[in-house]
């Protein structure tokens, strides 16, 4: 399936815009981004392992924490984007 | 408050409008109402600029706008509600006064103030609509939940390099910011746009989708962006859709609220207490310190954790290891030597000498408020950006 990356975090997956990752479920989709590109970790996922407050998961369209959030299963022609929140000017 | 029958349009009006007129989605009816319709700008910014500019050539009746920024040179390449003769002046003013040139009907309400929790539900008070121009997170927190709490719709827009989002927020059953985002990240972990940079066209893509969203939410027309986020990707020129819900655990809009009036934004944004770059925190450098000691000859290794592209604009001769690339680099510095570490505006390096440190440099110095500083009060012969 695909993975959408934010411009925020393309700095830490390679100045890539998409990624290709083999899996059957969010959560391992996730853990396969991870598994190349580790710097991505400290900003999707909190020191007790959860997804942060501020970076959402979408299942093409749908918010993953209304469907089965890291266990929703996914396809080959899924897109997951990843969306955290941006401010503008100051941070 | 006036009714929709009292906001008579005279013959200039109708001349002025004619091409809103004419379509039957406004018509005579819409046009009274943006006549009638109150709406809060926050910021005169980026986002603000295109959006102000075309809910005024509208025929908004009221425009509030919220700022307390002066025009800067590095704003021109955005804030087009600004001239070059505006620099140094208020933004405030500057707006108005654009505003104004475009259409004079148009009320302007100008309040110059940072917009706070004291301030927020007063001044919102007097709105039907308020259009979100801000550039912190704090701010927007505050504008969803003074929003949210005051009924009024929140207009949303932000952006960041190449990439923008746009929603209508607090509208009735639905969602709102922090359905969409509970919590900010932490001070430091996202970069700004000052610091990252913005594609100029962009914030005028977003602010025109925001101005679209108001004029249709005072139009009773159309689909408003509510409960959908839209993605903007200019570089890719892709425009995306996700579904947003409103969250049942909402604190300030869900089923059992905590928050029923405004809170500390700063501090849940975990800014308050924590000292800004500029001030400096132990063992910084001052650009006043790090001359002297240059000028001194004393043993300083100046390493720059800028991007290569940033170092083109202007530099200060020192080693360039980018931010991202010093866990892989850190071999080329020697832990023996003294170094001062800067980059843009003292964020960046703050990062670099607590990674240092962590890793064995003990004598190792942040230039406090970064090459900017340097800039502004040792050398003013480096371009500042």
């Amino acid at each position: 399936m695909k993975i959408l990356i934010p411009t925020p975090l393309q700095s830490y997956a390679g100045g890539q815009s998409a990624v290709e990752v083999p899996a059957s479920t969010v959560g391992e989709a996730v853990q396969a981004l991870l598994s190349s590109h580790p710097e991505l970790r400290k900003h999707l996922y909190n020191e007790q392992g959860r997804l942060r407050a501020f970076v959402n998961l979408y299942l093409n369209e749908d918010d993953v924490r209304y469907l089965q959030h890291e266990q929703t299963p996914v396809a080959d022609g899924d897109t997951l984007s990843i969306v955290p929140s941006i401010a503008g000017g100051r941070s | 408050m006036a009714s929709l029958a009292d906001q008579a349009l005279n013959n200039d009006e109708i001349l002025r409008y004619s091409r809103h007129l004419i379509m039957p989605e406004v018509g005579m009816d819409g046009q009274r109402k943006l006549k009638q319709a109150r709406v809060l700008c926050v910021g005169a910014g980026g986002l603000g600029s295109p959006l102000a500019l075309y809910l005024a050539a509208a025929g908004v009746g009221t425009l509030g706008i919220v700022d307390f920024d002066v025009v800067d040179f590095s704003n021109l390449q955005r804030q087009i509600i600004h001239s070059t003769a505006d620099v140094g002046r208020k933004k405030l003013d500057s707006a108005a006064e654009t505003i104004t040139g475009i259409n004079p009907n148009v009320n302007v309400c100008k309040f110059e103030t940072r917009l706070t929790s004291d301030n927020a539900m007063e001044i919102f008070r007097d709105f039907d609509l308020v259009v979100d121009g801000t550039d912190n997170f704090a701010t927007r927190y505050l504008v969803n939940d003074a929003c949210v709490l005051s009924g009024k719709p929140n207009v949303y827009g932000s952006i960041f390099r190449f990439e923008g989002q746009a929603s209508v927020f607090g509208a009735k059953d639905g969602p709102c910011y922090r359905c969409l985002y509970p919590e900010p990240p932490p001070p430091g972990l996202v970069p700004s746009c000052a610091e990252g940079g913005v594609l100029g066209i962009l914030p005028g893509l977003v602010g025109v989708i925001q101005a679209t969203e108001a004029i249709k939410l005072i139009l009773g027309t159309g689909e408003p962006l509510i409960g959908r986020l839209l993605l903007v990707d200019a570089l890719a020129m892709r425009f995306r859709e996700l579904k947003l819900r409103k969250n049942p655990d909402c604190p300030v809009c869900g089923n059992h609220r905590t928050i029923s009036k405004l809170i500390d934004y700063e501090q849940f944004c975990g800014i308050s207490g924590q000292e800004k770059p500029a001030n400096g925190r132990s063992g910084d450098m001052t650009p006043e310190e790090l001359k002297q000691r240059l000028d001194a000859g004393d043993d300083l290794f100046v390493l720059d954790v800028r991007d290569p592209h940033e170092y083109q604009i202007c530099n200060l001769g020192g080693h360039l290891i980018p931010l991202k690339d010093l866990p892989q680099r850190v071999s080329e510095l020697d832990p023996s030597r003294e170094i001062v570490v800067h980059c843009k505006m003292g964020g960046r390096s703050a990062k670099a000498v607590d990674f240092l440190k962590q890793n064995g440099f003990s004598n190792v110095h942040n230039l406090a408020g970064g090459i900017q500083a340097w800039a502004e009060r040792v050398d003013p012969k480096v371009p500042k950006y």
